[in-house]
C-alpha cells in the first residue's frame, strides 16, 4: 500500500469552480443582453415565431367618450375623414355595449384581432391576406385584387376597403384605392422596438387601458398581467386564438 | 412623272420623320440630379434591375420585417425627390421628375404611387432608425 | 319514313331582327364596360357598396349567371350521362348556354374587383385553402370541359365519346356549383351563412335556374327564326323545371326551419323573414311568391299548364325568383350585423350592431345586367356561326 500523500486539490477545485462560474456568467451575460436585443430586433433581422405580438385591453379603463386610440391611429396612418362614414376606412373604432338585461354600459376599442387562425387568411384567393410569423396579420397590397372576400369572412368586421383615390399617404403606411386594409399593430413601429400608436396615446394620456407586448415572453408586462387577471377573446367560440384579449367584458 | 414626284415626296417625308424621331429618342430621358454622392448601386445596375431590387425588398420588409434602408422605396425617394423653388418636395412621380421621366420615355407603367407616398416626410421613419430626414 | 337523324343548322342571321338584337346586346356589353371603367376609375365610392355591404348587385347577377350556367348544362347531361334520348337534340344548345352564361357571370365578377388590372395575379398566385382559388380552376376548367363536350357532339367521328365526356362534365358541374355554394357556406363569421346546407342548395338552385333560362332561350330562338318547336319536348322540360322549383323550396324550408329551432339564430331569422324591410319583401314576394308558388301553379294547374304562355311566364318568374333568392342570400346576410356581443346592444362609428342599408347605384345595375348582355351576345353569335340548333323539334321526333 502506497501511502503517498495525495496532493491537496481543494484549493484548485475552489479556483476552478470560481473560474468556471465567472466564465459561465461572462458567457451567458452577453447572451442575456443578446436575447433582449433579439426581441427589440435589428433592422436587417427577420421576425421570428419566438415572438407573438398581442394586446390586452382593460375595458374598465375605457371611457365611453374617449377616442384617443382612434385619433392616434388615424393620425399615424393618414386615415382621413371624408365625411362618408360608410366608406371611410376605420382601422380601430370604439364600440359601446349596453347589457340588454342589466343595463351595464361598457366601452372598448375593436380592431383586427390578429388571430392565430385567421379566417381572412383562409379565404384570400391570392394569399395577399397573410399572417407574419410573429403573429401580425397583414394585407400584401401588392397582390390584393380587391375581391373583399376577407371582409365577408372576418368575424370582427376589422377590414376596410379603400373606396376612393388616396393621396398624401404616410411613407410608413402605404395605402391605395381598390385594396383592403386593417390594423397592422403598427408593424413599422413595433419592428423598431416601439409601441403601436394607439397604445402610446392611451398610455400618454394616462388611461392605461392598452397593454401591448410579446405573449411568448413570460416576463413581458402583457404576459404577467394576462396571467393574473381574467381576460377573454371576443367570439372565443370560433377558436381563432386571437392576439387581442379583453378584460372586463 | 407625277407618280415619281409623289413617291419622292413620300420617301423624303418619311426619312425626315424617321430622323426626327430618332433624334428625339437618342436624346434620352432627362432625370433630375439626385442628392448624395452616389446611388446605393451602380447606375447601370440600377437602370436594369431597380424593379427587381424593389420587388425583393418589399417582400422582405412586409413578410419578414426587414427594414434596412438600402433598396427600400423610402430610401429611393429620400435621395431622388427634388425640391421646388418654394422649398417643398415635388412628388417623385410628377412629369420630368425621377421616376416619371424614364418610365414615360420607356412607356412602362408603374403602380407604386397609387399607394406609396411620393415625397419624403419629416420624421419619415420613426425615431431610432437610420434615414431620418 | 322520317329520318331519325337530327339535322342541325345555323340560324340564317341576315334579318333585320338579327342585327337589331346584335346591336342591343352589344350596347348592353358596352354599357357594362363603361360602368366598370367608371367604378374602377373613381373607386367604389361611386357605388352603393361600402364597408358594411361589400358585395352588391354585380355579385347578385354574377352568381345567378354562374349558377344558371351550371344548371343549363343539365339538359345535355340528361341526354349524355343518363341516356334520355329525347333530349339529345338539345344537348348542343345546352352546352353552349353553359359556357356563355358562365362567361357572362365571370366577366361581371372580374370587372367589379377593386383591382381588375390584377387579374393576372389572381390567375398565377393561389392560396389553396381559399374556395375562391379553387373556383378559378373549376370555372375555367368547366369552360374547357364543356368545349371538349361540344367537340364530341359536333365531330361525328368523336360521337362515341360524347357519353363519357358528358358524364365527366356532369360531375365537374356538381363540384363547381358545390364550390360556389361553399363560398358562403364556409364563412363562419355571419349568422346567415356557416351552413353546410348552402352548397347542396346551390346545386339544386342551379338545376332550377338553368332549366328556366334554357326554356326561355329555346323558345325565343325557335320562334324568332321561324323554326318548329313541339309542345311535347317543352312539356317535358316544364315537368323537370317544376320538380326543381319544388326542390329549391324544400331546401329553403329546411334551412330556415333549422335556423328557427336554435335561439342563437332567431335574430337573423326575424330579420330576414319579418323585420328586414326590403329583404323581407324580396324574400316573400320575389323568392316565394313569384319564384316558387306562382310558377308551380302555372306548371301544375290542369287548365293552364299545357299552354306555351304559362310555361314561358313560369320560367321567367323562376328567373326573377332566382335573382331574388340570391339577393337575399348575398345582401340580406350582410345587412344583418355581426353578433360579437350576444345579449348586448352594440353601437359604434363603424355601424356595429346596426342593420345596414343598401341602395344600388346605376353603375352597379348596368354592370350586373351587362352580364346577361355578354351571355346573350355570345350565344347569338355562336348560333349564327355554328350549327347548334336542330332545324326542327317536332313532337313526332320527340316521340320516336
Amino acid at each position: 500500500m502506497s501511502t503517498t500523500k495525495r496532493p491537496d486539490n481543494r484549493g484548485r477545485r475552489r479556483f476552478l469552480t470560481a473560474a468556471g462560474g465567472v466564465t459561465a456568467v461572462a458567457t451567458i451575460a452577453p447572451g442575456v443582453r443578446l436575447i433582449q436585443r433579439v426581441l427589440a430586433k435589428e433592422d436587417d433581422q427577420a421576425v421570428s415565431s419566438a415572438v407573438r405580438w398581442g394586446m390586452l385591453i382593460n375595458t374598465n379603463k375605457c371611457a365611453t367618450g374617449c377616442n384617443d386610440c382612434v385619433t392616434a391611429c388615424n393620425s399615424e396612418h393618414g386615415l382621413r375623414d371624408t365625411g362618408r362614414p360608410d366608406t371611410d376606412p376605420q382601422w380601430i373604432r370604439k364600440v359601446k355595449l349596453v347589457d340588454d338585461q342589466t343595463g351595464k354600459e361598457t366601452s372598448l376599442p375593436m380592431m383586427c384581432q390578429h388571430c392565430e387562425k385567421p379566417p381572412c387568411v383562409d379565404v384570400c384567393p391570392t394569399g395577399a391576406s397573410f399572417r407574419r410569423t410573429d403573429g401580425v396579420v397583414l394585407v400584401d397590397k401588392h397582390i390584393c385584387i380587391g375581391c373583399r372576400y376577407c371582409m365577408m369572412a372576418c368575424p370582427y368586421k376589422a377590414r376596410s376597403f379603400v373606396h376612393q383615390t388616396l393621396t398624401d399617404q404616410r411613407p410608413w403606411s402605404p395605402r391605395g384605392k381598390g385594396t383592403v386594409e386593417a390594423c397592422t399593430f403598427c408593424v413599422h413601429r413595433v419592428d423598431r422596438g416601439q409601441q403601436p400608436a394607439c397604445v402610446e396615446a392611451c398610455a400618454g394620456a394616462d388611461h392605461g387601458a392598452l397593454v401591448f407586448g410579446n405573449l411568448n415572453d413570460p416576463k413581458s408586462e402583457i404576459s404577467k398581467r394576462a396571467k393574473a387577471v381574467s381576460s377573454r377573446q371576443i367570439r372565443a367560440d370560433l377558436d381563432l386564438n386571437t392576439g387581442v384579449r379583453y378584460e372586463g367584458v | 412623272m407625277t407618280t415619281h414626284r409623289i413617291t419622292a415626296f413620300l420617301l423624303s417625308g418619311s426619312l425626315f420623320l424617321g430622323l426626327a424621331l430618332t433624334a428625339n429618342a437618342l436624346s434620352g430621358p432627362k432625370i433630375p440630379q439626385a442628392r448624395g454622392e452616389k446611388c446605393v448601386e451602380p447606375v447601370e445596375m440600377m437602370r436594369r434591375n431597380h424593379m427587381e431590387f424593389l420587388k425583393h425588398k418589399r417582400d422582405a420588409t412586409m413578410r419578414w420585417g426587414i427594414r434596412t434602408e438600402k433598396h427600400s422605396l423610402i430610401g429611393c425617394i429620400e435621395c431622388h425627390a427634388a425640391k421646388g423653388e418654394d422649398g417643398k418636395y415635388i412628388p417623385v412621380n410628377d412629369p420630368d421628375q425621377a421616376c416619371h421621366s424614364c418610365h414615360d420615355y420607356t412607356a412602362v407603367t408603374m403602380d407604386c404611387f397609387s399607394c406609396h407616398a411620393t415625397v419624403p416626410k419629416k420624421g419619415a421613419a420613426p425615431a431610432g432608425s437610420k434615414g431620418d430626414s | 319514313m322520317s329520318s331519325k337523324k337530327t339535322v342541325f343548322l345555323t340560324i340564317e342571321g341576315k334579318s333585320l331582327g338579327f342585327y337589331f338584337l346584335l346591336g342591343v346586346f352589344a350596347l348592353m356589353v358596352l354599357a357594362g364596360l363603361g360602368a366598370s371603367y367608371y367604378m374602377e376609375h373613381h373607386g367604389h365610392v361611386v357605388t352603393g357598396m361600402n364597408n358594411q355591404i361589400v358585395w352588391g348587385m354585380p355579385h347578385v347577377f354574377a352568381v345567378f349567371l354562374i349558377v344558371a350556367a351550371s344548371g343549363a348544362l343539365n339538359v345535355a347531361s340528361i341526354s349524355s350521362a343518363f341516356g334520355k334520348v329525347a333530349y339529345k337534340p338539345l344537348a348542343r344548345l345546352s352546352a353552349l348556354l353553359a359556357i356563355t352564361l358562365l362567361v357572362g357571370g365571370l366577366v361581371v365578377l372580374v370587372l367589379d374587383l377593386g383591382r381588375p388590372d390584377r387579374l393576372i395575379v389572381a390567375m398565377t398566385r393561389y392560396n389553396f385553402k381559399s374556395i375562391f382559388a379553387w373556383n378559378i380552376y373549376l370555372y375555367i376548367g368547366f369552360i374547357g370541359v364543356v368545349a371538349a363536350y361540344l367537340w364530341m357532339m359536333f365531330e361525328q367521328r368523336m360521337n362515341r365519346f360524347t357519353s363519357a365526356v358528358g358524364t365527366f362534365a356532369f360531375v365537374w358541374r356538381f363540384i363547381l356549383t358545390t364550390g360556389t355554394g361553399s363560398i358562403f357556406g364556409f364563412i363562419v363569421a355571419r349568422q346567415a351563412y356557416d351552413a353546410a346546407l348552402l352548397a347542396p342548395t346551390f346545386v339544386i338552385m342551379s338545376l332550377s335556374f338553368g332549366t328556366a333560362v334554357f326554356i326561355l332561350m329555346l323558345h325565343f330562338i325557335y320562334s324568332m327564326t321561324g323554326r318548329e318547336l313541339g309542345d311535347l319536348l317543352v312539356g317535358r322540360l316544364r315537368n323537370l323545371l317544376s320538380i326543381f322549383v319544388a326542390a329549391v323550396f324544400y331546401m329553403t324550408l329546411i334551412f330556415h326551419l333549422t335556423n328557427l329551432y336554435g335561439t342563437q339564430h332567431h335574430g337573423v331569422e326575424r330579420f330576414l323573414l319579418l323585420e328586414g324591410g326590403v329583404f323581407t319583401q324580396v324574400f316573400w314576394i320575389g323568392q316565394i311568391g313569384i319564384g316558387t308558388l306562382a310558377p308551380l301553379a302555372l306548371f301544375w294547374l290542369p287548365g293552364i299548364n299545357k299552354s306555351r304562355g304559362s310555361i314561358l311566364l313560369g320560367s321567367l318568374m323562376v328567373v326573377i325568383g332566382g335573382l331574388s333568392q340570391i339577393f337575399v342570400i348575398i345582401i340580406g346576410a350582410q345587412a344583418y350585423p355581426l353578433t360579437l356581443f350576444p345579449g348586448k346592444t352594440v353601437s359604434s362609428s363603424f355601424f356595429d350592431g346596426a342593420i345596414n342599408t343598401y341602395s344600388p347605384s346605376l353603375p352597379e345595375w348596368v354592370l350586373g345586367i351587362s352580364g346577361f348582355g355578354i351571355a346573350l351576345l355570345a350565344t347569338l353569335i355562336a348560333i349564327r356561326v355554328l350549327p347548334f340548333l336542330p332545324q326542327r323539334l317536332t313532337d313526332a321526333q320527340t316521340e320516336s
